[in-house]
């Protein structure tokens, strides 16, 4: 992918096309025209479930990209704003439920997986690399055998339904052509964030951190902070990408965020590589297209064997995923077109 | 001379006591109050307290048969994790295949000892055939070794629904564990002055007793053998062992069928106590987890003392507050890691 490198090495004369980069315009475009020729099914069920899972992946590849710790309890921050917009918001589970509006719940529930997210950094921060993966399993884990289990709050094994995504300005935001422009600029926003984010001074050190703590530390910076700090931003992504899953589902239960869904989003970011805020969002296109449309191919029931193997290759052949295929094959064709021209 | 009498440790100068001593004094003491606990007959107040003395002996009776069995499936996981510095993150499914072995070798044949075997023998060969044709090839890459043992354990866990499907399996046990065991504890005193004693299934006494029989047997090889030496050297430091002259790759594939096969004997052992289903594979990698997180890493002393934790945390839970039992093992887990990130027996790096 040339966006990559489209904006680095800016020239001071530069105007705003090289600045944002040509490739980032045209997919800008494309992507706001596409309403036009998709229909409501590739609207929602791909697109807009595409890059609320891309959003999330995205918060992953935050952390694991810049700041090398990886996290499975991704999904879990996301559970914890669904399950709030649930219930700070109205559901037909009559359990909870306070019917605030909208305005009020969304950024309740964001910020709450923003808390719960720094929290979790915080405790897996004590250890490092491999650990990481372990700890936010476990919890996790843990946290879906709450859910499951507790009634007081989460409504145990059914959760709550009946979540509607709200109307107002008299468009309904759960139609899809609205949902789909939702999130296309959740997705666009949180793309751009992170890419700005990562050339800003914080980013720099959180990069910095990951290739060498110890050194970081001696220098003076407060390595922790820097970390924890990189986990609430990540709650913010996954917590906006939450709300607009509780949305698009209607209702949230401990099976949304079960270990399998865990599992799934850090798929989506290893097969689109954790290089770039771009690869989750091609992971999350590529498994989410073969989510849906494997089931003619080897049955609806065997889609998980089919993603568990891509995904095994993609490990064995690209640790960089698509993203670091992509790097590899590119060379050979421009090799080819330079001896095919004249 | 005045910095040499800087008491560090030294039970020598005043009268206090060693920090070891006061430590043995307190575990002398728990000790006391456990034995009396299980022991005495309970005056009032304390059944009051604490519902019943039979759910509380039953409870901590349960804990130590579920500590044994996640023992046997974390004992794997931790050599695995201490030595090879992957995280084998399909070691559940280990277990659940195990179980579904089991199941399948103990109804055709008709022999639970069988069963048995056949989860050990199947999974230790499964744990080596893993570790030449998948781990060897991604040598040192520990990253990428974990992300493999996602991938199989998510196609595992979808071909084994494919064949054994959502159904709830029990391993039947042979008539020779079924019954009851009646033990030395009074639960209550009847108003005719007869003593009501507990009862608990021989099966249960008989798997926390292998348990105990495997892990003794473990550190035994652990510690006193050659192959355990090396796997200790390993653990410590495995380009040293390499570079001592010793075959690497033949100690990973042992420490990887010990740990496979642990998993699969204690899945047979488990499906008989409990049941065979779809998810109980993630049940026991979260077991093993937090065993490991809490008991240190590659320790076995470590895992003992972890699944000891979690399992008397789970089932006393599960009897004084059902729905929050989860988060007791999670506030485990918290405190061991904000006191000692490396865990109770691990060893920091």
């Amino acid at each position: 992918m040339s966006l990559a490198t489209a904006a680095e090495g800016a020239a001071p004369q530069e105007n705003w096309l090289d600045k944002i980069g040509a490739g980032h315009v045209i997919l800008a475009v494309a992507l706001l025209l596409y309403p036009l020729v998709a229909s409501d099914f590739f609207l929602t069920q791909i697109a807009g479930y595409s890059m609320i899972f891309g959003v999330l992946s995205l918060s992953l590849m935050l952390l694991a990209g810049y700041g090398g710790m990886l996290s499975l309890a991704q999904i879990t921050v996301a559970g914890i704003a669904a399950y709030a917009v649930a219930i700070l918001g109205s559901n037909n589970s009559n359990v909870l439920g306070f019917g605030w509006p909208w305005w009020i719940v969304v950024p309740f529930a964001v910020a709450a997986a923003a808390v719960s997210s720094a929290l979790i950094g915080w405790i897996s921060v004590r250890t490092e690399g491999i650990y990481t993966l372990m700890i936010t399993l476990a919890i996790a884990t843990a946290t879906f055998y709450f859910a499951q289990q507790n009634y007081a709050i989460f409504n145990g094994h059914s959760g709550y339904a009946g979540i509607h995504a709200p109307v107002f300005w008299s468009i309904n935001w759960r139609d899809p052509k609205p949902f789909y422009y939702l999130c296309l600029g959740l997705a666009m926003l949180s793309y751009a964030a992170v890419l700005y984010g990562s050339r800003s001074t914080f980013g720099m050190t959180l990069q910095a951190i990951r290739d060498n703590p110890r050194r970081m530390r001696a220098l003076g910076y407060h390595v922790t902070a820097h970390k924890v700090f990189a986990w609430f931003l990540a709650g913010i992504l996954a917590g906006l990408a939450g709300v607009l899953l509780v949305w698009f589902n209607g209702r949230v239960s401990p099976g949304t965020i079960g270990v399998d869904v865990a599992i799934d989003i850090l798929i989506i970011a290893v097969i689109g590589g954790l290089r770039h805020p771009i690869g989750p969002f091609v992971g999350a296109i590529v498994v989410i297209l073969m989510q849906t449309f494997a089931i003619d191919i080897v049955g609806a029931e065997r889609f998980n064997t089919l993603i568990g193997l891509v995904f095994l290759v993609i490990v064995f052949v690209s640790p960089d995923g698509i993203l670091g295929l992509w790097g590899r094959i590119k060379p050979h064709l421009a090799q080819e077109s330079l001896r095919a021209g004249p | 001379m005045s910095i040499l009498d800087q008491p560090s440790s030294s039970s020598l100068s005043g009268g206090g006591m060693t920090r070891r001593q006061i430590w043995g004094l307190v575990g002398l003491l728990a000790a006391a109050i456990v034995a009396w606990l299980v022991f005495a007959v309970w005056p009032a107040w304390l059944n009051a307290i604490l519902i019943s003395k039979k759910a509380f002996v039953s409870a901590i009776l349960n804990g130590l048969t579920l500590a044994g069995l996640y023992f046997l499936v974390a004992s794997g996981f931790t050599l695995i994790f201490g030595l090879m510095r992957n995280i084998n993150l399909a070691h559940g499914s280990l277990y659940l295949l195990g179980a579904y072995i089991g199941y399948e070798v103990t109804s055709r044949t008709g022999y639970w000892l069988l069963g048995v075997a056949a989860g050990f023998a199947v999974l230790a060969i499964i744990g080596v055939v893993m570790q030449v044709f998948v781990f060897r090839r991604l040598e040192g890459d520990d990253l990428r070794q974990t992300l493999v043992t996602i991938g199989i354990s998510t196609v595992a866990a979808d071909l084994m629904l494919a064949v054994w499907a959502g159904g709830t399996y029990q391993i039947a046990t042979p008539e020779w564990l079924d019954g009851a065991l009646t033990l030395p504890v009074i639960t209550a005193v009847r108003s005719n002055g007869v003593s009501v004693f507990l009862t608990y299934p021989l099966y249960r006494v008989v798997v926390l007793a292998a348990a105990i029989v495997i892990g003794v047997g473990l550190w035994l090889m652990l510690n006193k053998t050659r192959v355990g030496m090396m796997i200790r050297a390993g653990v410590d430091d495995r380009a040293m062992l390499s570079a001592s002259g010793v075959n690497v790759h033949a100690v990973f594939a042992i420490v990887f069928a010990v740990g496979a096969g642990l998993a699969g004997f204690a899945g047979v052992v488990g499906g008989s106590a409990l049941s065979v289903a779809p998810g109980e594979d993630v049940r026991y990698l979260l077991a093993s987890l937090v065993v490991v997180i809490v008991g240190g890493m590659g320790s076995i002393t470590g895992a003992a003392i972890g699944a000891l934790l979690i399992g008397l945390a789970e089932q006393i839970g599960l009897v004084y507050f059902p729905t929050y039992g989860v988060v007791l093992t999670f506030v485990i887990m918290v405190v061991t890691l904000a006191v000692r990130p490396q865990g109770i027996m691990g060893k920091t790096r």
